[in-house]
């Protein structure tokens, strides 16, 4: 298409839509609606055009499609792009989202709106770029770069800590991924290459694996984020203005995920295995700690912040599981966190708009003034806690019975998660929705809007759809998932294997 | 021997200058007219008939004047950037040097004395010859960093320059006369051979005077101390002077002895490098943060960026080598932006300099605000601008050569430092308007969105630029 593959089209076609906007001149009303529109065509394009590439993706392959490769750097660094049945639910999921935080943001942004369009059409570039990337240099690129739009929607439109909150944001990630760059590099000494597609195939020795694994580990693991690396998080949630939480949750957490599923689990076999304990015993203490600190906040964002928090701590559970139940778990609860979560901040973007305060004291009876928002808060609230019917059970489900077969006690110990899970969704839902309408602030209270409830439609139906029907996501991952596994349990196989014939060392 | 005009032939760019500055002076002095932009014009096209000489000259390689002189892909490559960096520097301070009323015919004629110097300095083959360029770099360096003389600042900078700045020469010749004792020679091919291997302690006493002596002119920590003053103390285009086209040429020297004429002992510079590269990572993090100045920041981020750069130095190798040559290229550009920044931060016709001065500036003028956050970011190396890139050179040479301490701790500092940089961006984005800037001259603005435009795009067609990195760096092995 026009001499790039498709993929390019989609990750660089939000850059043109910025520059467009970039060129718009004047800041009158017209103006601004013009942005707004021009952002909003744009994304809307862009998820067109990946619903397009998905009807041409063929789901029962495990290799990359739509493959394109240019020469870069020279040296081994190659300008190549793909997807698989891992990455390709990511791509649609923030091309979805997308159209969502813009529309999101109609009204609620006033200021600075051709500057804020701009920054989120960029942002989508990155992140989409992320999911295509096939050479590891391209991937931290969109990977890194994605910290510069995030750090500016953060600082400038966001709250009153806002300041802290976006470099809290920025450093804790650089750090951790800076060491992941020098991980890249010390790959690159070996395969000679950093085109992931040749990076799969080469084995690297298990001493160098360890320390591989840990560097990656640094930089996904903030990401994701785990325990005890978390604490940017719940700051940055609360800062962040309502899109940017949207795109926070439900696209930027899932970069750990992925990372771990795209590098860490084929890449590092040995390390995978030999860390997967100190993975379980952080991700148990993530679902168990967050959920208990979830439900003592005070501020409806921070409460679902840390709710994602635990829900990633079941997808790191599940991916070190390495059983297909288990991986795929972990992206189906990746894929429907990033419905959801998101669907939840914008929840609490609704009223925010109406009230500005976040404060769960400040609210209650909303079902008396506003019975569709809280239809649509309690679907949501639903799936959060993982009711069957909703995609969050699918997800939950599938992780804990993944994780069963390799450790029960850790699956036991998650479990109790789910339950607090409960408790903390459906207190927060009474504390705001039931009860008693007797705050004079809350009397004149609308209801949600038509554009309000365009948001929510997509959202709710498939949350709904996938709840009832989880195939699509499945499928569409199960043959990479299923090559993945293989592979990973080859690797480990040789080298019990190889162990077993190894005279003793002494 | 080769024939003087062959000789000649290769030293054309440093002929042009030395003849030029020379006619220069005297046509200056006779016209008597001041201010003269006239002679600022013609130092400008000196220099910028030396860059055109060099990139349309020979590409053979040669040692002339009894050994003295060496002409090379890698001297070529360094001479354009200290040649660039001169010109960039000139052609902006223009409208500074008129603000402040000492734009005097002396500074372009000291600026074209000192890049002969610079010149002179990047093709020495041999100790005698490297102390030559050196000191007539330093002399015109001295003068320059005091050129605002009533400005008791400018007086203090030029005098702690000038002390500290003999001190090191004398280090530095030191250490010269102590190889020239142990090895008989002063050429570096000459040492090289005498060496072979066999590390007397004397070369080795003679190796650390002399490091230091370069150290002091990089102003690699622990020699950094009169950095961080002649930064704030000199005027702005002079500050401009020091971060880009005297780097360039310190660290062209530095590169060109260490592997010229030691390759045999990369045991021993090893280690006075890797010391050098990670004391200015760590102290460039960490001292900058406290500061409120933003030329003082600039000196502290020009110390880490310096360490930075030792890293590829200490990785060695031809890729090792190349990888400087990137690094110092991409810093050329982001300084000379971040400098064309600071010489258009003036208010009611008054130069500003502290950071604060630069809050709200995303809604008083986006596009220096644009411009300048690209800089920012792209000195603390995030990609995808072009500063992550020079990183990546350094480091991935680093790992390459198996230095897994010092690129880790050198990743680590760079996180540290990225604190500060956000601080810019963020008093220019986040923070409530301070009082706009006057109307910036053209020329600072053009060269600032050039080099930001230059840092964005960069990694859409790199391999143009990795190849003559890596061209210009064989011709040192």
């Amino acid at each position: 298409m026009f001499g790039f593959g498709i993929l390019s089209c989609i990750v660089f076609l939000p850059l043109a839509g910025a520059g467009f906007i970039l060129a718009l001149r004047g800041n009158d009303k017209a103006t601004l609606e013009n942005a707004r529109r021009a952002a909003l065509g744009t994304t809307v394009i862009v998820f067109l055009l990946s619903l397009y590439a998905y009807a041409r993706f063929d789901p029962s392959s495990s290799a990359f499609q739509f493959v394109e490769e240019k020469g870069w750097f020279g040296h081994g660094l190659v300008y190549k792009m793909g997807v698989d049945g891992l990455s390709f639910p990511f791509v649609l999921l923030t091309t979805l989202l997308m159209p969502v935080c813009i529309l999101a943001s109609w009204q609620s942004i006033e200021n600075r709106v051709k500057e804020y369009m701009i920054t989120f059409l960029v942002l989508e570039t990155l992140m989409v770029g992320v999911f295509c990337a096939l050479d590891l240099v391209l991937f931290y690129l969109f990977f890194e770069g994605g910290l510069i739009p995030m750090f500016l929607i953060i600082g400038i439109w966001g709250g009153k800590r806002r300041v802290y909150a976006s470099f809290k944001f920025f450093l804790y990630t650089l750090t951790g991924s800076l060491l992941m760059l020098l991980a890249i590099m010390a790959m690159y000494g070996v395969a000679g290459t950093t085109d992931i597609t040749v990076l799969l195939q080469t084995h690297f020795p298990p001493s160098m694996q360890k320390w591989l694994w840990l560097a990656f580990f640094a930089s996904l693991a903030v990401k994701m984020p785990m325990w005890p690396v978390h604490t940017w998080l719940p700051d940055a949630h609360v800062e962040a203005p309502t899109a940017g939480s949207v795109i926070l949750a439900g696209v930027l957490l899932k970069f750990g995920g992925y990372g771990f599923i795209r590098f860490s689990l084929p890449m590092f076999p040995e390390a995978s295995a030999y860390f997967a304990p100190l993975v379980f015993a952080l991700s148990v203490i993530a679902i168990i700690y967050t959920s208990l600190v979830a439900l003592v906040q005070e501020d409806m964002k921070k409460l679902i912040a840390y709710t994602s928090v635990a829900h990633m701590g079941l997808v790191t559970m599940g991916i070190f599981s390495v059983t297909p139940q288990g991986v795929q778990g972990a992206v189906f609860q990746m894929v429907s966190h990033g419905l959801v979560s998101a669907a939840l901040f914008l929840c609490v973007g609704v009223v925010y708009d109406r009230m500005h305060t976040r404060d769960i004291a400040a609210y209650g009876g909303l079902v008396a003034r506003m019975p569709v928002y809280a239809a649509v808060f309690m679907i949501f609230t639903l799936a959060n806690l993982g009711l069957p019917g909703t995609s969050g059970f699918i997800g939950e489900f599938l992780t804990l019975i993944g994780t069963f077969k390799i450790n029960s006690w850790v699956t036991f110990l998650a479990t109790t998660g789910v339950i607090l899970s409960a408790a903390y969704a459906l207190y927060l839902y009474r504390r705001i929705i039931f009860g008693v309408l007797d705050k004079p602030s809350l009397a004149a209270i609308r209801d949600l809007s038509w554009r309000e409830a365009a948001l929510f439609a997509p959202l709710t139906a498939l949350t709904i759809f996938y709840g009832v029907y989880p195939a699509p996501v499945l499928e569409a991952s199960a043959a990479t998932i299923t090559s993945l596994i293989k592979g990973y349990d080859t690797a480990l196989g040789d080298n019990k294997t190889a162990s077993l014939f190894r005279p003793r060392a002494e | 021997m080769a024939p003087l005009s062959l000789a000649l032939a290769h030293c054309l760019p440093e002929l042009i200058l030395a003849v030029g500055v020379l006619v220069l002076v005297l046509f200056a002095a006779f016209r008597g007219k001041e201010p003269d932009s006239l002679v600022s014009e013609i130092a400008a096209g000196l220099l910028g008939a030396a860059i055109v000489v060099i990139l349309l000259g020979g590409t053979s390689n040669a040692i002339v004047f009894d050994g003295a002189f060496i002409d090379d892909g890698f001297g070529r490559f360094m001479k354009v950037l200290t040649l660039a960096g001169s010109l960039v520097t000139l052609v902006m301070s223009q409208d500074f040097l008129a603000a402040e009323k000492i734009d005097k015919f002396e500074f372009p004629v000291l600026i074209l004395l000192s890049t002969l110097g610079m010149l002179m300095l990047i093709s020495a083959a041999g100790l005698i010859a490297l102390y030559l360029g050196l000191e007539l770099m330093s002399l015109s360096l001295y003068v320059l960093a005091a050129f605002q003389r009533d400005n008791i600042k400018a007086s203090e900078a030029g005098l702690k320059y000038f002390v500290l700045g003999a001190l090191s020469s004398g280090m530095l010749l030191y250490g010269a006369s102590l190889l020239y004792g142990f090895a008989g020679t002063v050429s570096f091919a000459g040492i090289a051979e005498t060496i072979n291997g066999k590390a007397s302690l004397g070369v080795v006493f003679g190796l650390v005077f002399l490091m230091t002596g370069l150290a002091f002119k990089m102003s690699a920590a622990p020699f950094h101390m009169w950095t961080p003053d002649v930064y704030e103390g000199a005027p702005t285009p002079v500050t401009t002077f020091f971060a880009t086209a005297v780097k360039m040429a310190a660290v062209a020297i530095t590169l060109r002895v260490i592997l010229t004429a030691f390759p045999a002992i990369a045991q021993q510079w090893r280690q006075i490098v890797i010391f050098i590269s990670l004391l200015s990572m760590v102290l460039g993090a960490f001292a900058a943060i406290g500061q409120a100045n933003f030329k003082r920041l600039m000196a502290y981020s020009a110390i880490g960026h310096i360490g930075f750069a030792l890293v590829g130095l200490a990785a060695g190798g031809e890729a090792g080598a190349a990888s400087v040559l990137a690094y110092m290229a991409i810093y050329l550009v982001m300084t000379l932006g971040t400098f064309a920044g600071i010489l258009s931060m003036r208010i009611n016709g008054a130069g500003v300099e502290n950071i604060s001065d630069l809050a709200g500036l995303a809604r008083t003028d986006a596009v220096m605000a644009f411009f300048l956050a690209t800089m920012m970011f792209s000195l603390a190396g995030i990609p995808p601008l072009a500063g992550f890139f020079a990183k990546w050179y350094v480091f991935n040479a680093a790992i390459q050569a198996r230095l897994y301490p010092l690129a880790v701790i050198g990743v680590l500092s760079s996180a540290v430092a990225a604190f500060y940089y956000l601080r810019i961006v963020k008093i220019m984005y986040f923070d409530d308007p301070a009082p706009a800037f006057d109307r910036p001259a053209p020329a600072p603005r053009i060269v600032l969105a050039a080099s930001g435009i230059l840092m964005v795009f960069l990694f859409a067609y790199p391999s143009f630029f990795t190849g003559a990195t890596l061209a210009a760096a064989k011709s040192l092995f």
